[in-house]
């Protein structure tokens, strides 16, 4: 088992967007150089929860606290979790009136280990175009992924790096996130069909979210993957029991 | 109309004084530079301050080539062939602020790029308004000859808050020429701006423009229009900034004359405050395989600034195709907070955005001439965050 620093320690965390309560008091600990998996099936938070923790003003905490690196930045602005070393990787990024180009100076600016990094994601045809506009699903996930990473975060929160893209690509992806996990970057990886755990050099720990809550924890990832994959999240509700039945229908 | 006018500003005298360039006020050659104009660069230059034309200069060598830089007064009293080139491609009872330049006539640049001679380090020209409450028409011509190449930097700008500038310009790019031509504005809040302007383009050649407006201003009003023959290209670009009270109806239009002629017209336009801007563009398909297609983009930053944005596409021939692309927004929370998640504040997101908005075009100019344009984008990148 690995025993490391706590890097980000989720406590209680209660989060209403507009007025729906979207998380219902998570609890999720992130070690140095963990990597995590969140599982789940669709709309049950798992992007909120990376929304939450990357510090998105939708995302309204009424309860709880995000403590990383010993300090409370549940208040805190986005981009000053940013500087931090907090990096997310969204799901849908919105289009962007910027060219790529353009922004990859100013992050290598901004973060100047990035410097450090080679593309091996083969994105550089794509540097003249303006952000997403008229990208296909895999060069969004491809790009998303080189952009988050140019910051050189301590804490990467992933979300679906591996949907709607092609078996090549999935494994572009999965090495060029490899590095950084050999590098010893701490992850919390949201994957909605699992399919990039085959090819992580390391998954540590998963976690099952159903609706707004993470109703089992294992540090066999690859198991649980497997029984979702063969019984369902009712399956697993029904074999790991769940305390509050309802709260998952 | 014409009346008020002359009654309303002072039209003055037609003066010329020769001024070196030391001789000119350093505070008046800052203003120049905000505009892109540095007399100690290019290959030659015209200045205007006021009626009086001051300053016109052109390269020894592109002297010995025959390149002409001069005021069109002393062009039209020197060279019995220039007068071809005076009320040709525009006519002076098509606008009362046409007409009203013909009558009070103050100067305006004159420039002859002879065949086949090619002017890449470019030529600039100035207008200039220090005197409070005048009124500045003027009327310039430029001819790029057969073979020729032309790239022309011009800037205007003021001390005075108060004005009226007409610019009515002749545009003559002949078979095979080239001209590149950029402006970049940097009025007042109390000025009147009625550039009147005008291009032929003969068999292949090519006019490429490119235009951004700075500061706020009372009321600019501008409808350059391209007439490209056989082959001809033409690509008209504009990028404006709306703050404060300002009121702006700036359109582009293009007719397709020639067969085979090809043309774009991109608009960009940045409002805040309580601005107001009216976005034209006009292509007319006279010919056939003609091919153009027009953009207007605008992005407003406050809840009190508006736009209208009119496209117009007009066809009179088979096989001229024509086509269109208009959009009005505001930059979404969604933008911002995707940029405030990378690390950027949400001025630093807005200023961002607004760059990326506004960078168009500056990829078809020669690189001699970017300069100015990159650091008049760099202005409103600035003053766009407010």
């Amino acid at each position: 088992m690995l025993i490391s620093n706590v890097l980000l320690r989720v406590k209680d965390l209660w989060v209403k967007v507009g007025d729906t309560l979207i998380l219902k008091g998570i609890n999720l600990t992130i070690g140095e150089n963990e990597v995590h998996v969140l599982l789940g099936p669709n709309a049950s938070g798992k992007s909120s929860l990376l929304m939450t923790i990357m510090g998105i003003p939708k995302f309204r905490v009424i309860r709880g606290e995000i403590i990383y690196r010993g300090i409370d930045i549940t208040r805190l602005p986005p981009h000053k979790r940013a500087k931090m070393g907090i990096a997310l990787a969204f799901q849908n990024p919105p289009k962007v009136d910027v060219r790529l180009s353009h922004l990859v100076d100013k992050l290598r600016s901004m973060y100047p280990h990035g410097k450090l990094m080679n593309n091996d994601l083969e994105i550089d045809y794509l540097l003249n175009r303006e952000l997403y506009q008229g990208f296909s699903g895999g060069e969004t996930k491809k790009v998303e992924l080189y952009i988050t990473m140019l910051q050189y975060p301590k804490l990467a929160l992933l979300d679906e790096p591996d949907s709607g893209i092609d078996v090549e690509s999935l494994t572009s992806i999965a090495n060029f996130i490899n590095k950084f996990i050999d590098h010893g970057t701490s992850m919390l990886i949201v994957t909605h069909l699992g399919n990039i755990l085959n090819y992580l050099n390391k998954v540590d720990i998963a976690h099952v979210m159903i609706n707004g809550k993470i109703v089992h924890t294992s540090r066999n990832p690859l198991n649980l993957f497997k029984l979702i994959y063969e019984s369902g999240y009712s399956g697993l509700i029904k074999l790991v029991g769940v305390r509050d039945e309802k709260e998952l229908n | 109309m014409k009346k008020s006018l002359t009654r309303k500003y002072d039209f003055g005298e037609l003066k010329k004084e020769s001024m070196d360039i030391e001789s000119i006020p350093k505070g008046i050659r800052g203003r120049m530079k905000y505009v892109g104009i540095d007399l100690k660069r290019g290959s030659g230059s015209y200045v205007q301050i006021d009626h009086s034309s001051i300053y016109q200069t052109v390269s020894e060598y592109l002297k010995s080539l025959g390149v002409v830089v001069m005021s069109t007064i002393e062009a039209y009293e020197k060279f019995a062939w220039a007068r071809d080139y005076f009320w040709k491609a525009l006519r002076v009872d098509q606008d009362p602020y046409i007409n009203l330049t013909r009558n009070y006539w103050r100067h305006g640049y004159f420039i002859y790029v002879p065949p086949k001679v090619k002017v890449i380090q470019p030529i600039q020209a100035c207008f200039f308004v220090t005197l409070k409450g005048i009124a500045q028409p003027v009327h310039n011509i430029v001819i790029v000859d057969e073979d020729a190449e032309l790239n022309l930097v011009t800037g205007c700008a003021t001390m005075s808050n108060e004005g009226l500038h007409i610019g009515v310009s002749e545009f003559y790019v002949k078979k095979r020429a080239k001209l590149t031509f950029t402006m970049i504005h940097g009025w007042a809040p109390k000025f009147e701006v009625k550039p009147r302007t005008s291009v032929i383009v003969e068999d292949g050649g090519t006019y490429v423009s490119y235009y951004v407006n700075l500061y706020p201003v009372h009321d600019l009003d501008m409808y350059p229009t391209t007439y490209l023959y056989k082959s001809a290209k033409g690509y008209m670009t504009s990028v404006l900034l709306g703050r404060k009270n300002s009121f702006m109806d700036v359109g582009s239009k293009i007719e397709f004359l020639g067969e085979g002629s090809r043309g774009e017209i991109v608009s960009r336009s940045i409002i805040r405050d309580q601005a107001k801007i009216i976005m034209r563009g006009h292509l007319v398909g006279k010919a056939e395989k003609t091919r153009g297609h027009l953009e207007c983009r605008s992005l407003l930053l406050s809840q009190q600034a508006s736009v209208i944005t009119i496209p117009q596409l007009e066809s009179h021939v088979e096989g001229s195709e024509l086509t269109h692309e208009a959009a009005i927004g505001r930059i979404s929370e969604e933008q911002l907070y995707y940029l405030m998640a990378k690390g950027f504040t949400e001025e630093e997101a807005v200023s961002l955005i607004v760059r990326g908005f506004i960078e168009v075009g500056l990829t078809r100019l020669p690189p001699q001439v970017r300069i100015p344009l990159k650091s008049a984008l760099r202005i409103i990148e600035r003053l766009a965050r407010g």
